[in-house]
Parts: C-alpha cells; sequence; structure tokens
C-alpha cells in the first residue's frame, strides 16, 4: 500500500473562548491515499472548515497528529509550511480568491513566484495551465472580465501550476450555478482520473456525489465515511479528460 | 522573484494613481527642502570660508594704540607707538613665519583725465604673502625698492580700472601730487571682506616710499599697523602671548598699566563667523528635516491603510505559499519605492530651487555631492523605517483571518 497523502491520527482542535476552550474538533483519525476523491460534508459548525485548515497547513491541531505526504506538520517551521502551501497542496476556493488587478496569466503563475521560478518559465507555465483549463485564450484578461464559473477555473488552474500532489477545495462551488458547478466538478473528476488527490468540502449532496469517497462531519467528530454510490469503476470510461467551457453535460455523469 | 515583486509593486501603486502621488509628494517636499536648505547654509558656509582665506591663514594683527588730546580719543591705528624695529623684533620671534609693518592713508591720484582716490598701504614685501595675496600681473616690488624708496606701486583691480580703464597699467605711470610713480604689477582680485568693503581698492607700496613721498609721515619709521603671518595655526595662542610680551617690554609699558596697541587674531574672529554660518545651516538642515520625517509618517500611514485594504490579498498569497519575509519585502519594496522616487523628484526640485535662489536672489549656493548622498541615504532609510511598522503588520497577520476579511 502507497503512503498516505494525508494521515491524521487522533485530532483535536480547541478554540479558546471568552466562556472557556471550545473544541471544535474532537478526536478525528482519517487517511487518504493518493489518487482519492474525498468529499467532506457536515452542517455549519460541524468543524469541517476547522480541519480544512488544518489540512491545509492554514492551522496547527491542539492534539493529535497529522502527516502529510509523510511528514509530520507539527514539527516543520513557518517558512517549511509555507513551502508546503506553496508545492504540496493547491488551494481552490469557494470566493475564486483571485488578485483583482492582475491579469489572468499573473494570477496562475503566482504560486511559482514564491517557488522562485524566472519570470518565462512561470508565463509559460501558467499559459499552459489555463490552457489545460479551456481558458488559454484569456492570459491577459483581468479576472473582473470573466464569469464566476471561469473564475474558479483559472483558480483551479493557480491551484494545479506547481503540480501538487494534494487538491483542497473549500466549497469551491458555493458561488456558482447548477450548471456550472457540474462543470467545475467535472474539471476536478477529470484531475482526478489524471491521479490528483482531491479533497473537497461541501454541504451539498449533489456535489459530495462526484467524489468517489464521503466522509461526514458532525460536532467535530467523523460520523460517516463511506464510497459514493456513483463511484462505479465502469463510470471511468465515460469521462471526458476535462470539459471545454461551454462543452456543457459533455458525458459527464452524474 | 526581485523582478516580480518590482512589477507588484508598481501595480500596488498604479491601483490609486492619487493616493500615491500625494504619498510621494511628502517626501518630495522633505526632500526638496532639505537640499535647497543644505543649498544656501553650505552657500553661506563657502562665502564666509572665502573671505575668511581671502584675509590670508594664521594672521594677526597688530593695531598702534590711539591718540588722546584733551580727553578726545582717536581711534586705533592714530597713536605712533608701532613702528618698524617693532615688527623687526617680532620676526625674531618663535613660530612667525613673515611680518609686514602697514601705514596707510587716503590718498587722490591721477592718470591722464582719470583721478580716483583710494587708500595707498605702504609696506613691505612680506606683505603680499602674509595676506596670501598674488600678484596677477607684473610683479611686486622688491627690498631693494623698500630700502632705495623708489617710485613704484601695486595697484588692486578697481584702483587699475578706474585710472587707467582698458589699458594694461603694467609699467605705465600715475601722478600723486606732482610726483609720479610706475605701477610694477596688478594684485589678484580679492572680493569684499567681512564687512562688505572692497578689499580691491587699494594701491601698495613700499613704506618707505609711502612715507617719505605720500604721506610725509612726521614719525619715519612709525606703523599703523604690523600684520604677522603665523607658521601654523598650533603655533598661535603662544605667539600672541609672545608678542604682546615683547611689545610691553619694548614699550616699557609698567606692570597694571594699558596696552598701547592692540592685538588682534584675525582667525579667531573668522573662525567665530564661520561658526555662526555653520550653527545657520545647521539650524536649516534641521528645520527641514522635519518636514522629511512628517513625509515619512506620511508613508506609513498610507502603507497601514494598504495593507487593511488588502488583507484578503495577503491570505491569498500566504495560502499559495508566500512566506512571511515575502510578504513583509513586497510591502517595505513598495515604501521604498515610494520615498526612493519622492526622493528623486524632491532633489531635482530642490537643486532646481537652488539653481533659481541662485539666478534670482543672487544667493550664493552650494548642492554638494554629499548632501544629495545624504538625501538619498534619508530617503530610503525612511522608506526602510517607516515601512517597516505596516509591512511586518502585514507578514504577522493569520492566513485564515486574512482570507476571512471583506
Amino acid at each position: 500500500m502507497p503512503e498516505p497523502v494525508i494521515r491524521v491520527e487522533s485530532l483535536a482542535k480547541d478554540y479558546d473562548t471568552p466562556a472557556g476552550p471550545f473544541p471544535a474538533l474532537k478526536d478525528v483519525s482519517l487517511e487518504v491515499a493518493p489518487g482519492e476523491f474525498v468529499a467532506i460534508m457536515g452542517p455549519s459548525g460541524s468543524g469541517k472548515s476547522t480541519f480544512m485548515n488544518i489540512l491545509g497547513c492554514l492551522d496547527r491541531p491542539s492534539r493529535g497528529r497529522y502527516l502529510l505526504a509523510g511528514r509530520d506538520v507539527a514539527t516543520l517551521d513557518k517558512d517549511e509550511t509555507a513551502a508546503l502551501r506553496n508545492r504540496t497542496i493547491g488551494f481552490v476556493f469557494q470566493g475564486f480568491n483571485l488578485l483583482p488587478r492582475m491579469s489572468l496569466a499573473d494570477n496562475v503563475a503566482l504560486p511559482l513566484v514564491y517557488s522562485a521560478i524566472g519570470h518565462e518559465e512561470r508565463l509559460a507555465r501558467a499559459g499552459a495551465m489555463l490552457e489545460k483549463v479551456g481558458l488559454g485564450g484569456y492570459a491577459g484578461s483581468l479576472p473582473s472580465r470573466i464569469s464566476g464559473g471561469q473564475q474558479q477555473r483559472v483558480a483551479i488552474a493557480r491551484a494545479l501550476v506547481n503540480d501538487p500532489r494534494l487538491i483542497l477545495a473549500d466549497e469551491p462551488t458555493g458561488n456558482l450555478d447548477s450548471h456550472t458547478s457540474e462543470e467545475i466538478m467535472g474539471v476536478f473528476r477529470a484531475l482526478n482520473d489524471e491521479g490528483i488527490t482531491v479533497v473537497l468540502i461541501t454541504h451539498e449532496n449533489d456535489i459530495a456525489l462526484h467524489a468517489r469517497r464521503l466522509v461526514r462531519f458532525l460536532d467535530g467528530r467523523i460520523v460517516e465515511d463511506r464510497p459514493t454510490r456513483q463511484f462505479l469503476p465502469s463510470a471511468a470510461s465515460h469521462r471526458h479528460p476535462l470539459p471545454r467551457e461551454g462543452g456543457r453535460g459533455e458525458g459527464t455523469p452524474c | 522573484m526581485l523582478g516580480a515583486m518590482l512589477r507588484e509593486a508598481w501595480r500596488a501603486m498604479g491601483a490609486n494613481r492619487l493616493r500615491t502621488f500625494l504619498t510621494m509628494l511628502g517626501m518630495v517636499i522633505g526632500v526638496g527642502a532639505v537640499v535647497l536648505m543644505m543649498a544656501i547654509g553650505q552657500g553661506a558656509q563657502y562665502s564666509v570660508a572665502q573671505t575668511i582665506s581671502s584675509m590670508g591663514s594664521n594672521i594677526f594683527v597688530i593695531l598702534s594704540g590711539y591718540t588722546s588730546t584733551g580727553g578726545v580719543r582717536s581711534g586705533g591705528g592714530s597713536a605712533p607707538t608701532l613702528n618698524v624695529s617693532d615688527a623687526e623684533a617680532i620676526a625674531e620671534l618663535d613660530g612667525v613665519d613673515t611680518v609686514a609693518p602697514v601705514h596707510w592713508g587716503s590718498v587722490q591720484m591721477v592718470r591722464g583725465p582719470n583721478n580716483w582716490n583710494a587708500w595707498v598701504h605702504g609696506t613691505a614685501p612680506a606683505y603680499f604673502d602674509a595676506r596670501s595675496w598674488p600678484i596677477a600681473e607684473g610683479s611686486a616690488f622688491t627690498d631693494s625698492d623698500l630700502r632705495a624708496a623708489t617710485r613704484v606701486a601695486v595697484l588692486g583691480r578697481t584702483v587699475a580700472q578706474n585710472l587707467f580703464g582698458d589699458e594694461d597699467p603694467v609699467g605705465k605711470t600715475f601722478r600723486i601730487g606732482q610726483a609720479p610713480f610706475t605701477v610694477l604689477g596688478i594684485l589678484a582680485p580679492k572680493g569684499q571682506n567681512l564687512e562688505g568693503r572692497d578689499q580691491d581698492d587699494l594701491v601698495v607700496m613700499p613704506l618707505t616710499t609711502a612715507q617719505r613721498r605720500v604721506f610725509g609721515t612726521a614719525f619715519q619709521g612709525s606703523v599703523r599697523q604690523i600684520l604677522v603671518k603665523a607658521s601654523a595655526p598650533e603655533v598661535m595662542p603662544a605667539l600672541e602671548k609672545n608678542m604682546e610680551a615683547l611689545l610691553r617690554q619694548r614699550h616699557r609699558l609698567r606692570e597694571g598699566a594699558d596696552n598701547d596697541f592692540t592685538l588682534r587674531n584675525l582667525t579667531a574672529v573668522a573662525e567665530s563667523a564661520a561658526a555662526t554660518t555653520r550653527v545657520m545651516s545647521l539650524l536649516l538642515g534641521a528645520i527641514a528635516s522635519v518636514s522629511l520625517l512628517v513625509g515619512g509618517i506620511g508613508i506609513m500611514n498610507i502603507m497601514l491603510v494598504s495593507v487593511t485594504e488588502r488583507t484578503r490579498e495577503i491570505g491569498i498569497r500566504m495560502a499559495i505559499g508566500a512566506r512571511e519575509r515575502d510578504i513583509l519585502a513586497q510591502f517595505l519594496l513598495e515604501a521604498i519605492i515610494i520615498s526612493v522616487i519622492g526622493c528623486a523628484i524632491g532633489l531635482a526640485l530642490g537643486v532646481g530651487g537652488a539653481a533659481l535662489a541662485n539666478t534670482l536672489a543672487k544667493m550664493t549656493v552650494v548642492v554638494s555631492g554629499s548632501s544629495v548622498l545624504i538625501a538619498f541615504a534619508v530617503a530610503a532609510g525612511v522608506g526602510v523605517f517607516f515601512g517597516f511598522y505596516p509591512a511586518k503588520k502585514a507578514a504577522g497577520l493569520d492566513p485564515i483571518e486574512a482570507l476571512r476579511y471583506q
């Protein structure tokens, strides 16, 4: 069995509040193997966002261990966790979080700036990524000139540009209509088919069903962990590598 | 990396041009004021230094005492208490470079249709050396001229122009009364002294010639002034005491009696004038520096606003792998760019203003390389100093909080 990308052991997180420590996560254990596509669900306040922040090395657990690609995150200093966020993890946010004053190519290339990659190579790789998400012709545009779905594709391109082992997506379809959401989920599935590990948070069942595995949180604990019923071996053959912008419903089974 | 960060900073500055401009304006005014004030201050110091060097260096002036007739006292130099042998005795003292006795008077002189009134200094050839006053054309008179009391003279530039106009005066003659005098040379122009008097409006001739053939002095050999040039600045205090003791002894002054001469250290007088202008230029610089400080605070203020405005951007950058020092460097660089560009513009305006003060107000201004360098260093320093706190604040943001910030 290959080394898990994510390995969480008895993880707990307490927040300090005026009324005393509030346990957001209580004794969570989880393993995610390379190539998995995991949807994390749960009502608000269930601890899924806290869990996501810890997985993304933005926050540290109060107790327990978190190994990302075999490295114990607790032993790393700030610069090393920044490097992890830069090279090992790709983030996709609900609000897209593109920098408004930068061209799409510059947005996509931004993580490469922090891995000290030269200007020429940055632009080449950013261009290739935009091409991959079907926005090759928009490299010089500003984020405000394109639609929400397109912005999220750009955000995905940015998450992918440094060749991460893990994509973390926090409600990536939360700001999109249902049709565009399907398209974006198609992109994630295609990426997963290429072998990239994807973990996404959602509170929509329809969205979660695109994943192969579903983990449900409630009150800071995992209450359910099972494969989704859509995960059928035969479904893979139907999958289109990457649906293009506007190619609605093209062979993306739900 | 640096290239990307520079582009970044440029984009951020371009996002709110008016604000960037106003922030810069604080630096522009600050640096401009510092450069201009330093130029004016150094200009004042320069002109004082010029005047001092025109007096000659390490110079003592000994003036003869005053006469008192029925309680009416005349000014210094009016009584014949000093004479040539005093000068010769002083020349024997340690630390004396040259000594020149001087007797003077105001005289009317004629050349063809021109006539002019000027001071005649009767002295020894050492005079030119003591006053560090080179001959521009022709030559000075010699010791043999002094012994023979020949009718020769060296003219100051002003006298030469007024008597001879466009003619070359060297070798020509002019008259004082009926006696003709041959012009041996022309002095290099010296300009005004500390009191603003034209130093070039004089005629220098041998002391003997002046006393016998011009003034007809009653006590031959008595002089109004002795110029003493010390060999080095360090020997001046001791020499001053020795000269005073020597003269008191030679004049047979009893213990407790007042000096019948006045001994002045011209260098000390000049130094106090120099010190005054130095303090003045320091003061000007200090006041101008306050505006530089205010400009720096303006940068800090705007950078703090900018950090707050861009909190979300900082969160995004951190999430995709920016280290704290990347964020710190980004904001610091922006502050430094604003202050350095502001400094460059301020420098141009300051130098331009100095040139304007020079042409319009006829002020002596000196823009030295060091003042330009200092202004640049200070501006970069201000950028770092006032940019650091906001940058540190940006780098210390919690990425989760920053991402949540609306």
